[in-house]
């Protein structure tokens, strides 16, 4: 099995990244900000991953751990704040959420 | 023992200020008066017993009370300020006025202003200004003076604007209190030149040392002598700062009588003999001083003539007195000087009291055109008021007439003052005499011309001190020997002997008065007839002045001159400087914060996706100057 080179790998990683990002600032809905954050999270994740791998080193891995257990908690709290918002706005839409304007 | 009573005078109605401010409203109008008045009254015999420890072997009594501060002129100089009283004969009469006087006024103004629904603050600041001129006239330095001269002049703002809903107070209680300012700016600016020269301002310790220094005719003692006149002009009302007396009569009728008559204006010339010795070295500005006094004494007697208004009358009166004793003490009469000043201030008391009286029956009108045959409806009134003028025109035997023949007999021969001064004090006294027969004429005499009944107080206060002060008016004459034994060691006896006066002098000098009473008898005839109430008999009473009686009661124009010269230029100055240009150098400051803020704000949308955009484009942009600056290391 020949290595994949970890360029590939952290290529593979922006591209998710800003795929994720993008999909931060460009969608309305919070629900899918939320799956857009996890897309960039998971990035991050398949970057430590591969550089773990191709350094040999276990903390690639210890730190994706942290990564998904974050992620998990993460969207526990982003969820109930969904469900929130769609109690008192009635509607997802991010942009209605801006009363600490300056 | 001694020292303690003396030290103790000002601090009874210091007591009483405090307690009535502290509790205001709260006193019933019989805890206020007893409260001030007995203050007063405990002030009063105190200072009497004081004066009674005085005696040619021991003329000078002093207390030390405490440190006030120390000046220090050079590193290694201390000049010592003290709160310290010094007692002798000049400030044992002036004691002996403010405080008998002051008790009297008290009784008076206790009924006076029974029904006025702040009588506690009033009694509070009538009280607080005996404590101002207490310290005055007793300070040994000229700190401690220049303190209760502030005093008084603070309580005369006060107690003019008393009724301070009428504008016209206000404005009045302004205006006395700007004008005396100029004063007494002179006067600090005198005091601290004093300092600078002669190192120290206790007041017989300096006039020692500028006895030693200075020879009569040296620079530093005319500047300094010119500039403590200055305050003393200011606050005595002469010219040319006078114009802020006749307005003060805007406050109740007691103060004009304690204030604005008896005392505060007076301090002027207090201050002019306490530092005769100074005075003495400049001889010019004792000259200045005569003129001054004589300018104002005929000014002001010209302006009397043409009042309405009784209380401006008196007060016009009391300017040209206080011409009179500025007079005498040009002219080296420092003690007829002071004996006037005491005198002055019974009858001038009496004759505001009275007028206060009368006002109060006429239901507050002071017009004298709305007066008229008050002889039979205000019996007692018009003797005292009748008292009153009688001292004022000097006619013989009354106060008046001892303390202002003693006046005009030591003109002539004064080196300082000369036979010209001596014709304008005779004419002075000419002109005093015709406008008090004016005043008896028009508000005594005649047709009465109110409709409504009279209401002539009953108060029994109110009369005895009318009486009182009648009593001592008309014997005040008495104290003449007892005072210029008291006085004559406090100033040098400079008078030369009346070597070659005109042996007339003295018999013009009392004839005076009868001469200006005869006068107005035949003048004034329309004023004092009565009964026949045809129609060119009302034709007087109405009030249509010519230009001349019109600028005459306006006071000769000095008002308008400095309205136009003064306050129509610094107004429009302040106008056109409305926005302050030092202020809008500093609000620039606040502009530029402004203005960031604004721009800030603007960032602040409160989008998150807007946040998220930013935060990603700031990292990007982070990530992309780092790693252009890591390739440029690596190609280097």
């Amino acid at each position: 099995m020949s290595a994949i080179p970890l360029s590939h790998i952290l290529i593979l990683a922006s591209i998710l990244f800003t795929i994720g990002f993008v999909g931060v600032i460009a969608r309305k809905n919070t629900l899918f900000i939320l799956m857009s954050l996890e897309v960039m999270l998971n990035a991050v994740g398949v970057a430590f991953i591969g550089a773990g791998s191709a350094w040999q080193q276990a903390d690639g891995q210890v730190m994706f751990m942290l990564v998904l257990t974050l992620a998990a908690a993460e969207v526990a709290v982003g969820l109930a704040l969904l469900i929130q918002m769609q109690r008192r706005f009635k509607s997802l839409n991010i942009d209605l959420l801006s009363k600490l304007k300056g | 023992m001694i020292e303690l009573t003396l030290a103790s005078l000002p601090f009874y109605p210091l007591i009483s200020f405090l307690l009535l401010i502290a509790f205001g409203k709260r006193l019933s109008w019989h805890m206020a008066s007893t409260l001030s008045v007995g203050a007063m009254a405990l002030s009063t015999i105190s200072s009497f017993i004081v004066i009674n420890q005085l005696s040619s072997q021991s003329p000078v009594l002093t207390v030390h009370l405490w440190n006030w501060f120390e000046l220090n002129l050079t590193d290694s100089a201390l000049a010592q300020i003290n709160m310290s009283f010094y007692l002798d004969g000049l400030s044992a009469v002036m004691i002996s006025v403010v405080t008998g006087i002051g008790l009297l006024i008290h009784l008076f103004a206790a009924a006076y202003m029974k029904d006025d629904e702040n009588f506690t603050r009033f009694m509070a600041y009538m009280n607080l200004f005996i404590v101002a001129m207490l310290i005055l006239v007793l300070a040994d330095n000229l700190v401690l003076l220049y303190l209760g001269w502030e005093g008084v002049g603070l309580c005369s703002f006060l107690l003019i604007g008393f009724w301070y809903q009428e504008k016209a107070n206000v404005m009045a209680a302004r205006k006395a209190f700007i004008v005396t300012r100029v004063g007494d700016t002179a006067m600090a600016i005198g005091l601290f030149m004093l300092f600078k020269e002669l190192g120290q301002l206790n007041i017989n310790a300096l006039t020692e040392s500028a006895n030693i220094l200075w020879i009569v005719g040296d620079e530093a003692p005319y500047w300094i002598a010119l500039l403590l006149l200055g305050g003393a002009v200011g606050k005595s009302a002469q010219l040319p700062l006078q114009t802020w007396l006749p307005d003060a009569m805007a406050g109740p009728t007691p103060v004009s009588a304690l204030i604005h008559a008896a005392t505060m204006v007076t301090a002027g010339v207090y201050l002019i003999a306490r530092m005769n010795g100074l005075f003495l070295l400049a001889p010019e500005v004792m000259n200045y001083v005569a003129w001054l006094g004589a300018s104002t004494l005929l000014l002001a007697g010209i302006a009397a003539l043409a009042q309405n208004d009784i209380k401006r009358v008196l007060a016009y009166s009391t300017m040209s007195q206080i011409g009179y004793m500025m007079l005498s003490l040009g002219a080296g009469a420092f003690s007829a000087g002071v004996f006037h000043l005491m005198t002055h201030a019974f009858f001038k008391a009496l004759l505001f009291l009275t007028a206060g009286a009368i006002i109060l029956a006429l239901h507050h009108q002071q017009n004298l055109l709305k007066m008229g045959g008050l002889l039979k409806r205000l019996p007692f009134e018009t003797a005292l008021f009748a008292i009153g003028l009688v001292c004022l025109m000097a006619l013989p035997g009354s106060s008046g007439f001892f303390s202002k023949e003693a006046i005009i007999a030591q003109l002539w021969s004064s080196n300082t003052a000369g036979p010209l001064l001596w014709y304008c004090a005779i004419f002075g006294a000419l002109l005093t005499s015709i406008y008090s027969c004016r005043l008896f004429f028009l508000a005594f005499m005649g047709e009465r011309r109110f409709e409504y009944a009279l209401q002539p107080s009953s108060s029994k206060l109110l009369k005895l001190s009318l009486i009182a002060l009648a009593v001592l008016s008309l014997i005040g004459g008495v104290f003449a020997n007892t005072l210029e034994v008291s006085l004559s060691a406090v100033f040098l006896n400079t008078q030369p002997l009346n070597l070659n006066e005109p042996h007339w002098l003295h018999g013009v000098a009392i004839a005076t008065p009868f001469v200006g009473i005869i006068f107005s008898w035949f003048y004034f005839s329309a004023y004092r007839r009565s009964g026949s109430s045809n129609s060119s008999n009302k034709a007087v009473f109405q009030d249509k002045p010519s230009t001349l009686v019109l600028f005459c009661r306006q006071g000769l124009g000095f008002d308008q001159l400095y309205n136009w010269l003064l306050v129509k230029p610094y107004c429009s100055l302040a106008r056109l400087n409305r926005r302050d240009i030092f202020d809008q150098l500093i609000m620039l400051n606040a502009w530029y914060v402004g203005i960031c803020h604004d721009v800030f704000k603007s960032s602040q949308t409160g989008k998150l996706r807007w946040y998220a955009a930013a935060i990603g484009l700031a990292t990007a942009l982070l990530l992309l100057s780092l790693s252009i600056e890591f390739y440029s290391l690596e190609a280097s």
